[in-house]
C-alpha cells in the first residue's frame, strides 16, 4: 500500500501512465477531504445505482393502478403514499431517476462537445471565425434560456427527445465561451508552437492538444449546470411539454399532484424532494470539483 | 510576445474590447473576468502587457474612442435583436402545424388553399419572409392570438405590468436580504454561518420554482392563512380601482384605496418572496465571492492594522469596490426573474406575461407564444446591455 502511494505521488513519474494515475490520485485525495464534494458524490452515486437497479429498489410497478387505494398517505406499505390512480409514489420516484439521468446525460453528451469544439476552433483560429462564432454564441447567451427552451418545445412538440434537444440548444453557448477563454490562454504557448513546428495540422492541435486542456473546466461547468438542466427538464415536464404520461417524470408528477396539494400534500411534494436532492448533489459535487481542479477560486 | 503585440495592435484593440463587453453578459464569463482582473496582477498576460500602448493611444483621441465604442455597441445590440428575431422566425417555421390550414380549415379546396398561401406570403423565399416578419414586428404587429382573438401586442401590453410588479418586488427582496447575507458569509468565512448561507444559496439553484410555489401556497395560504391566494387581488375588489399604470400597488395608492392596497400586498407577498428567494441565492453567492476577493487584499490588512473597526473595514473599505460588479449581478438577476416568473405565474394564476405564455403554449397559439418570447427576450437583452453599459461607465478599469 505504501509502495503504491509512493509510486503515485512520485515527483518524477517514469511513464505517462504513472503521471496520469498520480494526477488522478492527487485529485481524488483532495476531493475526499472536501466534505461537500463527498456528499455530492454520494448523492450522485445513489442516483445512478437507483436508476440501474430500479426494478429491485421499487416496491411496486410504477405503472400499476389500484383505484381502490388511491391518494393513500405515506405508510409502511406505500413509503411516499399513492397518487390519484393508486400508483405507489416511491416506485414512481425510483423509476423517475432513470428519466432524469437519461435527460441530463443526453444534454451533456450533445451540448458539451458541441460547445467545446466551437469554442476551441473560435479561440484557436481567431479573426473572422472567432467573430462570427462568438457573435452567434453571444446572441444565444443574451437570451432567456427557459423561454427559448419553452418556445422550441412548443414548436417541436412535447416529448423527452424534443425536451433534450431544446435544452441542449440553450446550454451549448456557455460551454463555447469557456472553451474559447481556455483556448486563448494557451494558444500562444510554446508547446503548441512546438507541435505546429512538427507539422501538426490545426485539427490535430485542437483535438490532441487543446481540447484535453479545456476538459477540466468543462467538467466543472457541466456538473454545475446539471442542476439547472434538471430544473428546466422538470419545468418542461410540469407544463406537460416534457415526458408524457404515464412515464414517471418528476416534474410531470408534481403537476399531477397540483390539484391535491391542499389535502393530499404528498403527491406533489415527494417528487419535489427527489429533484432538490439530486440537484443539490450536482451542485455540491460541482463546487467541490471546482475547488480541487481550479485552485484559483477555492472556497468561493 | 511578438505575436501578442500584433494581435492587440492599437487599431484592433477597440474591436476585441467591445467584443469583451458583449461576452461579459454571461454570468460565468463575467466572473471569470473578475477573477482574471485579480489573478492577473501576479503574472501579466500578453493582453495586459500590451495595454499601456493602447491606452495612451486611446487617451490621445478620446472622441474617436467614444464613437467607436458607441458604434460597436449599437451594432452588437442590433445584431442580438436580429438574432432573437431569427430564432423566433425559425421556431415559427418549424412548427408542424400548417398555418394555412389553420386559417382555411381542413375542407378547403386546393384553389382556396393556394390563394391563402400566396396571400400570407408563404410562397416567397425565406429571406423575404424573414424581412417582412422583421418589418411587422418593428411595427408592433405580432399577429392575432387564437385564444383571445385580439392582437398579440395588445394582450402583451395588458399583461406585462403584472409581471413587472412581481419581479420588481422580488428583486428588492433579493437585494435587501441577499447582499447583507453575502457580506456576512464572507466576513465569517468557514464558520457555520458561512456554511448555512452557502447551502441556502445552493438551494436556490436546486429547488424547482413551481414546487416551492405550490408548497408555499399550501403552507402560507391554505394552512396558516397568512397571505392571499392565487391571483393579483380578491375577486370582489376586482375592477374597483381604475388602471393607470397597470401596477396594482401604485394604482390603488393613486386611487387612495388602502383596503385594495392591503389586499394586493397580501396577494403579492408570497409569489414575490419566492421569486426573491431565487435572486437572493444568486446575489448572496456572488456578493460573498466578490467580498472574499476584497478581504484578501492587502489594503484590508492595512486598515485592520491601523485599528479601523471591523464594521468599517467590511462596509466602508471592502464593500465599496464591489458595488460595481454587484450592479451587473443584480441586473442579470432581475432579467432572470422576468424569466423565472413564468413558472411562478403559472402556479399563482398571476395574470402576467409568463402565465400568458404558458396558456398560449397549451393552446398551440403560436403567434402569442412567439410574441411573448420576443418581448421577454427583448427585455432580457435590454437589461443585460444596460448593466453592461453601467459596468463600463462606473468601473474605472473598464474606462
Amino acid at each position: 500500500m505504501a509502495a503504491l502511494h509512493n509510486w503515485l505521488i512520485d515527483d518524477a513519474p517514469a511513464s505517462r501512465f504513472q503521471a496520469r494515475m498520480g494526477r488522478s490520485y492527487g485529485v481524488m485525495s483532495r476531493l475526499i477531504r472536501n466534505p461537500l464534494a463527498v456528499i455530492g458524490a454520494i448523492i450522485i452515486s445513489l442516483l445512478i445505482i437507483t436508476a440501474i437497479f430500479a426494478p429491485w429498489i421499487a416496491t411496486q410497478s410504477p405503472l400499476t393502478q389500484d383505484l381502490s387505494g388511491r391518494l393513500q398517505p405515506p405508510s409502511s406499505d406505500h413509503w411516499m403514499g399513492t397518487d390519484e390512480l393508486g400508483r405507489d409514489i416511491w416506485s414512481r420516484v425510483v423509476f423517475g431517476s432513470r428519466i432524469t439521468l437519461l435527460i441530463v446525460t443526453l444534454v451533456a453528451v450533445i451540448a458539451a462537445p458541441v460547445g467545446l469544439l466551437l469554442g476551441a476552433v473560435s479561440g484557436y483560429f481567431g479573426g473572422w471565425a472567432d467573430r462570427i462564432l462568438m457573435g452567434i454564441t453571444d446572441i444565444f447567451l443574451s437570451m432567456p434560456k427557459l423561454i427559448l427552451a419553452l418556445a422550441f418545445v412548443a414548436a417541436l412538440g412535447p416529448g423527452i427527445e424534443n425536451a433534450v434537444i431544446a435544452i441542449a440548444i440553450t446550454t451549448w453557448p456557455a460551454y463555447a465561451r469557456i472553451a474559447r477563454a481556455e483556448t486563448l490562454t494557451f494558444r500562444n504557448a510554446e508547446f503548441v508552437s512546438a507541435v505546429q513546428l512538427q507539422g501538426a495540422s490545426s485539427a490535430r492541435v485542437i483535438v490532441g492538444h487543446i481540447l484535453p486542456l479545456c476538459s477540466s473546466s468543462m467538467i466543472i461547468r457541466v456538473t454545475l449546470d446539471m442542476a439547472g438542466i434538471i430544473l428546466t427538464a422538470a419545468g418542461l415536464g410540469f407544463l406537460g411539454l416534457g415526458a408524457q404520461p404515464p412515464l414517471p417524470e418528476w416534474g410531470a408528477m408534481i403537476s399531477r399532484g397540483r390539484t391535491f396539494i391542499l389535502d393530499q400534500w404528498w403527491v406533489a411534494t415527494m417528487p419535489g424532494f427527489a429533484i432538490i436532492l439530486v440537484s443539490l448533489g450536482f451542485c455540491f459535487l460541482g463546487d467541490g470539483l471546482r475547488d480541487v481542479l481550479d485552485p484559483k477560486s477555492e472556497g468561493k | 510576445m511578438f505575436q501578442a503585440k500584433t494581435e492587440f495592435s492599437p487599431v484592433q484593440f477597440s474591436i476585441p474590447h467591445s467584443f469583451g463587453v458583449r461576452g461579459r453578459s454571461h454570468r460565468g464569463a463575467r466572473i471569470a473576468k473578475w477573477n482574471e482582473n485579480h489573478v492577473s496582477d501576479a503574472n501579466p498576460t500578453p493582453d495586459q502587457l500590451s495595454r499601456p500602448a493602447s491606452s495612451t493611444w486611446q487617451n490621445n483621441r478620446p472622441f474617436t474612442r467614444i464613437i467607436s465604442h458607441v458604434g460597436a455597441f449599437a451594432i452588437t445590440v442590433f445584431l442580438t435583436f436580429l438574432g432573437l428575431l431569427a430564432i423566433t422566425f425559425f421556431i415559427g417555421r418549424i412548427v408542424p402545424i400548417d398555418p394555412v390550414l389553420a386559417v382555411v380549415g381542413d375542407r378547403a379546396s386546393n384553389e382556396l388553399y393556394e390563394a391563402t398561401r400566396v396571400a400570407m406570403g408563404l410562397d416567397r423565399p425565406l429571406p423575404q419572409q424573414f424581412a417582412s416578419y422583421v418589418i411587422d414586428v418593428l411595427h408592433g404587429d405580432f399577429g392575432q392570438s387564437i385564444s383571445t382573438k385580439r392582437p398579440v401586442i395588445e394582450d402583451l401590453i395588458r399583461v406585462f405590468p403584472a409581471t413587472l410588479e412581481m419581479a420588481t418586488i422580488g428583486i428588492l427582496i433579493g437585494i435587501l436580504i441577499g447582499v447583507p447575507m453575502g457580506v456576512t458569509a464572507a466576513a465569517n468565512q468557514g464558520t457555520w454561518l458561512d456554511q448555512t448561507i452557502r447551502t441556502l444559496g445552493l438551494l436556490g439553484y436546486s429547488v424547482p420554482a413551481f414546487w416551492l410555489g405550490l408548497v408555499g401556497l399550501a403552507i402560507f395560504y391554505a394552512h396558516l392563512r397568512w397571505t392571499g391566494g392565487p391571483g393579483r387581488i380578491d375577486i370582489y375588489y376586482d375592477g374597483l380601482i381604475p388602471p393607470v399604470t397597470g401596477l396594482m400597488l401604485v394604482d390603488s395608492l393613486i386611487a387612495g384605496n388602502l383596503q385594495v392596497f392591503r389586499n394586493a400586498v397580501s396577494h403579492l407577498v408570497l409569489p414575490a418572496s419566492i421569486l426573491g428567494f431565487f435572486s437572493l441565492a444568486y446575489i448572496a453567492r456572488m456578493t460573498r465571492s466578490f467580498m472574499l476577493d476584497q478581504l484578501n487584499q492587502e489594503y484590508v490588512t492595512t486598515a485592520r492594522v491601523k485599528g479601523v473597526s471591523e464594521f468599517h473595514v467590511i462596509w466602508r473599505h471592502a464593500f465599496k469596490p464591489i458595488r460595481i460588479p454587484l450592479i451587473t449581478v443584480i441586473g442579470l438577476s432581475y432579467a432572470g426573474l422576468l424569466e423565472g416568473s413564468v413558472m411562478i405565474e403559472t402556479i399563482f394564476s398571476w395574470p402576467g406575461i409568463g402565465n400568458y405564455l404558458t396558456t398560449a403554449l397549451l393552446n398551440a397559439d403560436m403567434n402569442a407564444v412567439l410574441g411573448a418570447t420576443l418581448v421577454i427576450g427583448a427585455v432580457f437583452i435590454i437589461i443585460n446591455k444596460i448593466s453592461d453599459v453601467l459596468y463600463n461607465i462606473l468601473d474605472p478599469r473598464a474606462r
